[in-house]
């Protein structure tokens, strides 16, 4: 007898259903496709068994791309938490899917959304331009006027090297910018929270000779100014980072 | 006819792709323009109110027409 449901009809990958050590997990996926720009979004559920699946919600996505859905777009490069490409929510969460594992408790469902009030290119994948120009605008490079002295490169101590530690490591992933309700609501003006640490990654650089400058450009209310603590920053850092007291080392460096 | 806010911009991108057309050269510049044209004709069967759809689309054109309008791009097809 043939089966009720075929198989185009369902989302599940295909297993016996009988296998009693079957961890069944369920995503419920956000979905929007701009080719058909009057369609609205939706949730689309997938079940997989956990123990088919990697450890990491990257290898949950991955699968449902791979065998069940070659539809679903979401970006990922490096899968170990280092080019930051794969940033979404998950569980209410900005995070990386690649760092985040998927919790093993197989009666909560997963919800997986892109990352909140940015545009969506399509399915998970958020539009980052004005995030790239916010950080492009604070110019994240080495401005030095003379040459190095020995020709090749600038020298600093260890001790003002590491002032520059639990900055360099910010991957520009975007999950604390989008996680601040400040940015949601200024986008366009406030810089955010990881441009703001990027900005005083090069404040901090002993070697930077634009400092003035660069202070100068954050002067104003809205560049800097409307951190009001919130803090969602430093707790959604996939990285650890802690966006919240660099942007309260600026202030202080522009207080005095 | 008083047009509507969102109306003015989708005029004022039809207007700005013209005018980044003309810059082009010349041989390329019906090239653009009919371009510019299908592209805004794509969306003639969109109900005036889904906002959201018309504001994507916006979005995209925008993004489409600082790419094209850099002076690498010499003909469009």
């Amino acid at each position: 007898m043939a089966s009720v449901v075929s198989p185009s009809q369902t989302s599940t990958i295909k297993e016996p259903s009988h296998n009693p050590e079957a961890k069944t997990k369920t995503f419920h996926i956000y979905r929007w496709n701009p080719d058909e720009p009057s369609s609205k979004p939706r949730m689309q559920t997938y079940t997989l068994d956990l123990n088919k699946t990697g450890p990491m919600m990257l290898d949950a996505l991955i699968r449902i791309k791979n065998e069940v859905d070659p539809t679903l777009t979401f970006r990922r490069s490096c899968r170990e938490g280092i080019c930051g490409s794969c940033a979404m929510n998950i569980d209410g969460v900005n995070t990386l899917a690649c760092l985040c594992r998927i919790p093993t408790d197989t009666k909560q469902d997963t919800k997986i959304y892109p990352l909140p009030h940015t545009y969506v290119v399509k399915d998970i994948v958020p539009d980052l331009t004005q995030f790239y120009k916010q950080y492009k605008s604070i110019k994240p490079y080495l401005q030095h006027s003379a040459p190095a002295p020995d020709g090749k490169e600038y020298l600093q101590s260890k001790e003002e090297r590491k002032k520059l530690d639990g900055l360099y490591e910010c991957i520009l992933c975007a999950c604390c910018s989008t996680s601040c309700p400040s940015y949601w609501w200024n986008s366009e003006e406030y810089l955010g929270p990881a441009v703001l640490l990027q900005s005083y990654r090069w404040l901090a650089d002993s070697r930077d000779e634009k400092k003035e400058e660069r202070k100068a450009a954050l002067d104003n209310s809205m560049s800097l100014y409307r951190c009001h603590t919130i803090l969602n920053c430093s707790r959604t850092c996939p990285k650890g980072l802690n966006p919240g007291l660099a942007i309260a080392e600026i202030k202080k460096e522009m207080a005095f | 006819m008083r047009y509507s806010g969102l109306q003015r911009e989708v005029l004022s991108l039809y207007r700005k792709c013209l005018r980044e057309s003309r810059k082009k050269d010349v041989i390329a510049r019906p090239h653009f323009k009919s371009f510019a044209r299908t592209e805004f004709e794509k969306g003639i069967g969109l109900d005036k109110k889904d906002f959201a759809a018309i504001e994507f689309l916006l979005r995209k054109g925008q993004r489409q027409l600082e790419m094209y309008s850099s002076p690498g791009i010499k003909d469009i097809r």
